[in-house]
């Protein structure tokens, strides 16, 4: 005998609200769609490809030779923000890469052996040249190694030296230039099957110069109370089309211009940021962060700061692709060395010393209340040395620093709970501190 | 007499400290955290009340002489012991349903008898364990009751022939109803019941004393004036998020209250670990906690004491008499637990096995310590752990091979109220500001 059991349907779970977005936000989002579209497209229309990396990008180089660029860093951290890395890293541990290894490595592997379908479900191109444009992260190099053996194809090296003394030498600049000219460049002109001109290399340095004005001016819109800006989760749409494919383009320009705009206005009406819940009302904190957001619970993370009324005024993880705020542009009076100047300058290959500087700067010129280090096991590059960076930029500024871990693109690694206990209680010390000793 | 509170849910057990409003400790309750929270906490604020009124009484005696405070310390034990047999009927209550289950029909004729059996033993030997000078091996109902309800079934069980693993089953099912129940009773309806109990042991006289010196004490009204949660399970105490605060913060300021020379708080705890560097204030300037895992917290021990079928308050006494430290290679808790197999089975002492295990937990605490920027003198040991005296003596042995002779390491009795303490301090200072908060409503008797 069986009993027939009516089955109550389910209450349907009503969708969440959509996310908030700025117009900046929303045709950041729109450009990056773009460009995985172009490269879908790139073999139809003849274009070449470049696999490349983003910390001292050479986009101006790429473009000036009619050639497009894959980031794969840029790949992984979009699969994680779409929830589709763990399946990736999981493809990559199946095919023997260990539980330890760089996230972004074993998420761009596991993407390129299920197909290489992108983050907007576009395929991806293979690529005509491996341009290893920053030695400064050794895994950069082993990823290109197991990339060479996937695609077959050339690659280049560019040896970028690491700034051990805090500064730019004249003999780096002089070295890496060196190599763009004798190696890089023809390698490149190789691949394209084209010559590079210089006047066009030139056009797009000046683009890029004006571009990096206004995101510059952006930046600097945090000394603004309240700030009009996050600079870290905000921040990272901010840096998306410069830091991408879009660097040394009418499109960056005009996309700064008016996100420059944006921000300008906000400041102006005494605004905050936006956040996944809407504007922030309220500034309660304002934090620097140094190391890279956690990209699978991008909006979780967020919201734990900005549910505190915790604003980031400035982030070291938005310098990763390039350093400006310190004064250097691209400049298309000096194409090569002006290059080279920007390879040698972003923030992963500042040494120890520098990093605290620039972190002490950050602190001091945006007024910060704290700042906070999210580290991140598996990137040597950013981890290694932060408790130290930590204890000195505490006795240097005498503001209290925090210390939270988590993963770029693995989940497995991200707990919420736990970080969200370390926040709490980071804030918490800064209210506790500010207030000073207890009755 | 008016009072705040600070109550430290915590995931192994729950804490709730009473403080008058010059910051004296009024009260202290401890509970084991449940699958309930709520429960839980409720519980706490419970037994701090209770608590709170026997340390009112003890004052109020305290000019008297000593056959009065005697009197006094057997109507306590008499009090407890009236809870200890409302839990247990109520255990008897959920036994009794369970072995009247339709799906308990086959066993029903055997385990039935037996049952009741236990808990008429178990019940029987009630008075004994709160009898003057009785060393109960812990506070909590699921722990006394269970050491009983097992030695009297592995009898019974043996002259009847009854299956002893069902008998088992039983009490941990039923444990689990018992202990996320709130029972009804007033401290004045137990007062009474006590007090009734001592009539019946000694005569009329004195409860009519009794009585007289507690009508003052009983009507003076406690007022619970201000909150604060700390804890794993903060998120869920029914307060406002502005009564929310950080555990670090309230273990900070718990033990600098208690040792104001503190300037380092190791604080570990059932699963986390935390580093905490105080000012001479008391105010927190850096911490660090584990991550990702929790090898070498309070679950570790409890779990290497499954393992070895001890009680977890066994295991440091035992680590104690260990002639040398056997070096256990693995940080993971499971691993650890293969670990200590192997070599029980290769013939190695037990107690020479766990003092390596301790000896993992405090190389862990000590990493820890360095990353929150090291030990400054005094160092403060708090959470669970800390009544574990292995777990104290390698901590002082590494202090000093890492940072000399010169530290000074305290550890109170009381260490595991030590964020509840520092919540109650928060809640008084919320008072004092002119911010009373709204008086939470706990989970009520069902």
């Amino acid at each position: 005998m069986s009993t027939e059991v009516a089955s109550t349907p389910k209450a349907a779970k009503p969708p969440p609200p959509p996310i908030p977005k700025d117009p900046s936000q929303r045709r950041q989002k729109r450009m990056i769609a773009e460009h995985f579209a172009r490269l879908e497209r790139a073999r139809e229309e003849g274009r070449k490809v470049v696999y490349t990396f983003v910390p001292g990008n050479l986009t101006e180089l790429i473009g000036s030779l009619g050639m497009l660029p894959v980031l794969p860093e840029i790949n992984a951290l979009q699969s994680g923000m779409r929830k589709k890395s763990a399946g990736f890293i999981a493809e990559a541990e199946k095919a023997g890469h260990s539980e330890d290894v760089c996230t972004y490595v074993k998420c761009d592997l596991g993407m390129a052996r299920s197909g290489n379908v992108g983050p907007t479900g576009r395929k991806l191109p293979s690529p005509d040249l491996l341009l290893l444009s920053y030695t400064g992260c050794f895994t950069f190099m082993k990823w290109f190694e197991l990339l060479r053996q996937e695609y077959d194809c050339p690659v280049v090296m560019l040896h970028v030296p690491y700034q051990a003394e805090g500064r730019i030498r004249d003999d780096m600049r002089a070295y890496v230039a060196s190599q763009l000219r004798e190696k890089v460049i023809p390698a490149m002109e190789e691949a394209a099957g084209r010559r590079l001109d210089l006047d066009e290399l030139a056009g797009r340095l000046e683009l890029s110069r004006r571009a990096e004005e206004d995101l510059v001016a952006v930046w600097e819109s945090a000394r603004h109370r309240p700030s009009p800006i996050d600079g870290y989760f905000g921040g990272v749409y901010y840096v998306g089309p410069i830091f991408s494919a879009f660097r040394g383009t009418e499109e960056a320009v005009s996309y700064y211009r008016e996100l420059r705009a944006e921000v300008e206005a906000r400041m102006a009406r005494g605004e905050g940021p936006m956040t996944p819940d809407g504007r922030l009302l309220e500034e309660r904190y304002r934090l620097v962060v140094e190391g890279p957001p956690n990209w699978t619970h991008f909006n979780d993370f967020w919201r734990m700061f900005s549910r505190e009324s915790a604003v980031v005024v400035a982030s070291t993880y938005t310098r990763v692709g390039g350093l400006y705020d310190t004064g250097f542009r691209h400049d298309p009076s000096r194409p090569l060395d002006s290059l080279a100047e920007y390879c040698l300058g972003c923030y992963t290959n500042l040494s120890l010393p520098a990093r605290v500087d620039l972190l002490a700067r950050y602190v001091e010129r945006y007024r910060a209340d704290g700042f906070l280090i999210n580290s991140v096991k598996s990137c040597n590059s950013f981890s290694a040395g932060q408790l130290m960076m930590l204890r000195t930029l505490e006795q240097r500024t005498g503001v209290p620093g925090g210390f939270i871990e988590s993963d770029l693109v693995d989940p497995r690694y991200f707990g919420k709970s736990n970080i969200e206990n370390r926040l709490q209680s980071f804030l918490q010390m800064l209210d506790a501190r500010r207030r000073g000793a207890y009755a | 007499m008016k009072c705040v509170v600070g109550i430290d849910l915590g995931s192994t057990t729950t804490k709730a400290v009473l403080l008058d409003p010059e910051g004296g400790v009024l009260g202290r309750g401890i509970t084991n955290s449940r699958s309930n929270y709520e429960v839980a906490a409720a519980v706490a604020r419970e037994e701090a009340l209770t608590s709170a009124r026997f340390a009112l009484l003890e004052r109020a005696v305290a000019g008297d002489g000593g056959a009065v405070q005697e009197l006094f310390a057997e109507l306590e034990r008499a009090f407890r012991l009236e809870i200890y047999l409302d839990h247990l009927a109520a255990l008897r209550q959920e036994i009794e349903a369970l072995v009247a289950a339709p799906w308990m029909s086959a066993d029903r004729a055997a385990l039935e008898p037996a049952a009741a059996e236990v808990l008429a033993q178990v019940e029987e030997r009630a008075p004994s364990l709160f009898a003057a000078g009785a060393e109960r091996r812990s506070d909590f109902f699921r722990d006394l009751a269970g050491a009983a309800y097992m030695a009297a079934a592995e009898a019974v069980a043996a002259r009847r022939g009854a299956p002893y693993d069902r008998l088992l089953a039983l009490y941990d099912r039923a444990i689990l109803e018992v202990e996320t129940r709130l029972l009804h009773h007033t401290f004045e309806e137990l007062v009474e019941r006590a007090i009734d109990r001592l009539r019946a042991a000694g005569g009329d006289r004195r409860p009519a004393a009794l009585r007289r010196r507690l009508a003052p004490v009983l009507a003076e009204p406690i007022e619970e004036l201000a909150f604060a949660g700390t804890g794993y399970g903060r998120q869920t105490l029914p307060f406002p998020k502005e009564a929310i605060r950080s555990e670090i913060l309230c273990h900070g300021r718990g033990a600098h209250r208690i040792f104001p020379g503190t300037r380092t708080v190791l604080d570990i705890g059932g699963q986390d670990t935390k580093a905490i560097q105080v000012d001479a204030g008391g105010v927190v300037t850096a911490f660090q906690m584990n991550d990702r895992c929790a090898a070498g917290c309070g679950r570790y021990l409890g779990y290497i004491a499954d393992e070895l079928n001890l009680g977890l308050h066994e295991l440091g006494p035992l680590a104690l008499k260990a002639r040398k430290t056997v070096r256990v290679s693995s940080t993971c808790t499971v691993f650890a637990g293969a670990e200590l197999r192997e070599r029980l089975a290769l013939g190695q002492a037990r107690e020479d096995i766990l003092a390596g295990l301790h000896r993992a937990i405090m190389l862990r605490a000590m990493s820890l310590l360095a990353r929150s920027g090291g030990i400054d003198n005094e160092l403060t040991f708090t959470g669970g752990v800390c009544k574990n005296p292995m777990a104290t003596r390698i901590l002082k042995e590494l202090v000093a091979e890492s940072y000399g002779d010169g530290i000074t390491i305290n550890v109170h009795p009381d260490s595991i109220y030590m964020g509840a303490l520092g919540a109650a301090l928060f809640a008084r200072d919320d008072l004092r500001a002119g911010r009373p908060r709204r008086l939470p409503t706990f989970a009520a008797a069902a």
